[in-house]
């Protein structure tokens, strides 16, 4: 341990990243105290030194900001998300007028303030992806651990189930359920929830089986824990990075999901904005020059989606065990 | 194998454990790994029973279905009176207070994301014993009486050095004071030096808490220190059982013999004008054992009954009833392995394992001399 080669920045503290630790009384008196830190310690140790992870994680932040003070920049601007501005929101043919000093992006067709609508937008679309994210990673653990610890009969119910979820395109099965019901906020969140349940399933699935098969395992059987105790407490904690990684990816693929549901016209209904609506409705003004209607909700989505799938990898790369040594 | 019943802790009647193999083709016949094939033994209040064997003789499988840990195929285990053999897991569960394991890989027996002191108090967690600062000061308790620094509470497993996690793997198998521990080779993944404190923890222990273990090991040298019984096991079977030093000074069945020969011995001189005897060939697959006497193949003493009848585990040679050997030509005492030769071929040897063995090494001379005194 204190054989640290001289070219390299940094000292013996850079070793703490193999979280070892050097027993006080065979510590040179000079040498640095090393402290031990958890795998989360560490894992969030190397996100911090991500640059890529901090801009991700910069622009979801403001993202956030922006949706969650959306009623306070409409009260500044005096423009309601719902508000139609005949007079000055549209143009004499009451078409959409292009970005100005009182519509900062311009208007809709409705003569309504775009930069408004698409500030509450993104809160439907924050929503719905973490939500729906939260049921079909709690789905996908939960499925996922049965399938693989209990293995046998549960799992073969469980791994058809996944089965026949997926080989049943998304929009088909999510535009049927829309239309037999009431299209409207829950519905959205319960429809693409429960329908990407399969991807965490089937990774947790996996994991299971490689975890269930260690000592450790059998060493709380040994003392006595029962299936439930084994499956939360013994094994979840070595395949929660997993999850979250898998949860962190999924929240843009529920977005895009979402926003899809939208501009096919079963799911958030009008007036509430949202994006994917915002998208289908600018799409018939688009090619007559109204481009700014189709750009910015367009650009938010995108950007929504990159910084979190962005931020997923970099949390994949911190949470990954093979990691490089954190550098203090 | 006649001691009263109250002296008797573990009773383990002709247990068998076999492991369902999967066959390739839909209509084969099912073939199963014969894992632990027909053993029983005893093992009494307060004593250390040893177990040995290499690698793949069923040792580790014998000592997880006493714990209960694997559904046993046939056979009795009866443990303080009780019958424990066909219990669901959920009966046994309460009975695991005062079965206890400790594990060979003290990496591996010690979940990586959990804290030390959430892990030791897992027995109490699981039970319901005690919580909250209870718990803690009991886990703390514990890892000061395995010589583990209890300020060391929250910290990781990977942390601490390999000694050290078998410290903490013995604090947690000692919650409960359990009746039975077993011991599934403690030491072998540890250093020699390191070894010696494990070891020496587990005695003091034992005369501390009146603990019996069930010691299962590949090192003779390490049973024969602990151990008060030491049984012998080769490919699912026990061939000897023995007081330790009765099995390390008058070793009845060749297998003994050959493994006692393999003992590293710390004088240079003692060594080289030892016989060692190398048994040629591999185990034999678990799959289809051989006929007979499972050794047969391998043995320099084997003979046509050998492949034929399988050998009772029996006194032989006069020996005390607490000393069993299943060999139909014991070795006596100062008997040279060396100097026999199998009177049976290859061809006749090995009978249902055969092609196995067919392409390898195995020679009508079983044995190799090495020097040439005694």
């Amino acid at each position: 341990m204190s054989m640290t080669p001289p070219d390299i920045e940094g000292d013996d503290a850079r070793f703490a990243g193999n979280l070892t630790t050097i027993e006080p009384e065979k510590q040179p008196a000079a040498a640095r105290i090393i402290r031990g830190r958890s795998p989360w310690q560490l894992a969030f140790e190397r996100l911090r030194k991500d640059r890529t992870a901090k801009i991700a994680a910069g622009t979801i932040a403001v993202i956030i900001l922006l949706a969650l003070f959306a009623p306070v920049i409409a009260a500044a601007l005096g423009h309601g998300p719902n508000q139609q501005f005949v007079d000055t929101g549209e143009n004499a043919f009451g078409d959409p007028v292009g970005p100005n000093p009182t519509f900062w992006l311009g208007t809709d067709s409705s003569g309504r303030d775009l930069l408004i609508r698409t500030l509450y937008g993104a809160r439907v679309s924050l929503v719905v992806g973490v939500l729906a994210t939260l049921i079909s990673v709690a789905m996908g653990v939960l499925f996922g651990l049965v399938a693989g610890y209990l293995g046998g009969i549960w799992d073969a119910i469980i791994a058809r189930l996944v089965d026949v979820v997926l080989s049943i395109p998304f929009l088909i099965i999510a535009i049927s359920i829309a239309y037999i019901s009431h299209p409207g906020f829950w519905l959205v969140v319960f429809v693409v929830g429960v329908l990407s349940f399969t991807y965490p399933a089937r990774i947790v699935r996996g994991q299971v089986i490689s975890v269930k098969e260690k000592e450790f395992v059998e060493a709380a059987r040994a003392l006595g824990a029962g299936p439930i105790r084994i499956m939360f407490i013994d094994i979840l904690p070595n395949i929660i990075a997993t999850v979250i990684v898998y949860g962190s990816l999924l929240i843009p693929l529920a977005i895009v999901s979402e926003a899809s549901l939208s501009f096919l016209g079963v799911g958030i209904p009008p007036p509430t904005a949202d994006w994917g609506q915002m998208i289908s409705d600018a799409s018939n003004y688009y090619q007559y020059g109204y481009w700014w209607y189709l750009l910015f909700p367009s650009l938010a989505l995108l950007i929504t989606t990159l910084a979190f799938n962005i931020l997923g990898d970099s949390v994949r790369d911190a949470l990954d065990p093979r990691g490089a040594g954190i550098y203090e | 194998m006649s001691t009263t019943d109250d002296d008797v802790l573990l009773r383990v009647e002709n247990l068998v454990k076999y492991f369902p193999v999967k066959s390739s083709k839909f209509f084969q016949q099912r073939e199963y790994v014969h894992a632990v094939d027909g053993v029983s033994l005893e093992v009494k209040h307060g004593e250390t029973f040893g177990i040995v064997g290499e690698t793949g003789s069923g040792k580790s499988t014998l000592g997880r279905s006493v714990a209960r840990l694997y559904d046993i195929t046939s056979g009795k285990i009866t443990f303080d009176g009780r019958d424990i053999s066909r219990i669901s897991q959920r009966q046994m569960r309460p009975l695991r207070r005062e079965i206890q394991m400790i594990f060979q890989d003290p990496m591996g027996s010690l979940n990586p994301r959990r804290r030390v002191g959430s892990i030791i108090g897992d027995p109490f967690a699981i039970h319901g014993l005690a919580s909250g600062a209870e718990r803690k000061k009991r886990v703390q308790e514990l890892m000061e009486r395995v010589g583990l620094n209890p300020e060391h509470f929250n910290r990781f497993p990977a942390e601490f050095s390999g000694g050290q996690r078998q410290r903490i793997g013995v604090a947690r198998a000692l919650a409960f004071q359990p009746k039975l521990i077993i011991c599934d080779e403690p030491v072998s993944a540890l250093d020699v030096s390191i070894q010696a404190q494990v070891i020496n923890l587990l005695a003091d222990l034992q005369s501390e808490f009146g603990l019996t273990y069930l010691f299962i090991a590949h090192d003779l040298s390490v049973v024969r220190h602990v151990s008060n019984n030491v049984a012998v096991m080769y490919l699912g079977k026990l061939t000897e059982v023995a007081p330790a030093d009765d099995l390390f000074t008058r070793a009845r069945h060749p297998y003994t013999g050959a493994l006692l020969s393999a003992v590293p011995l710390p004088d240079p001189d003692q060594s080289d004008g030892r016989q060692q005897i190398i048994l040629v060939g591999d185990v034999p697959s678990p799959i289809a054992p051989p006929s007979g006497c499972r050794f047969h193949p391998r043995c320099p003493k084997a003979a046509p009954a050998c492949v034929s009848d399988e050998p009772v585990l029996e006194p032989r040679l006069g020996d005390g009833p607490l000393h069993t050997a299943a060999c139909h030509f014991p070795m006596a005492i100062g008997e040279n392995l060396a100097d026999f030769h199998p009177s049976i071929g290859e061809e006749q040897r090995v009978v249902e394992g055969a092609g196995l063995l067919a392409g390898g090494p195995a020679q009508a001379n079983a044995t190799q001399a090495e020097g040439s005194k005694q």
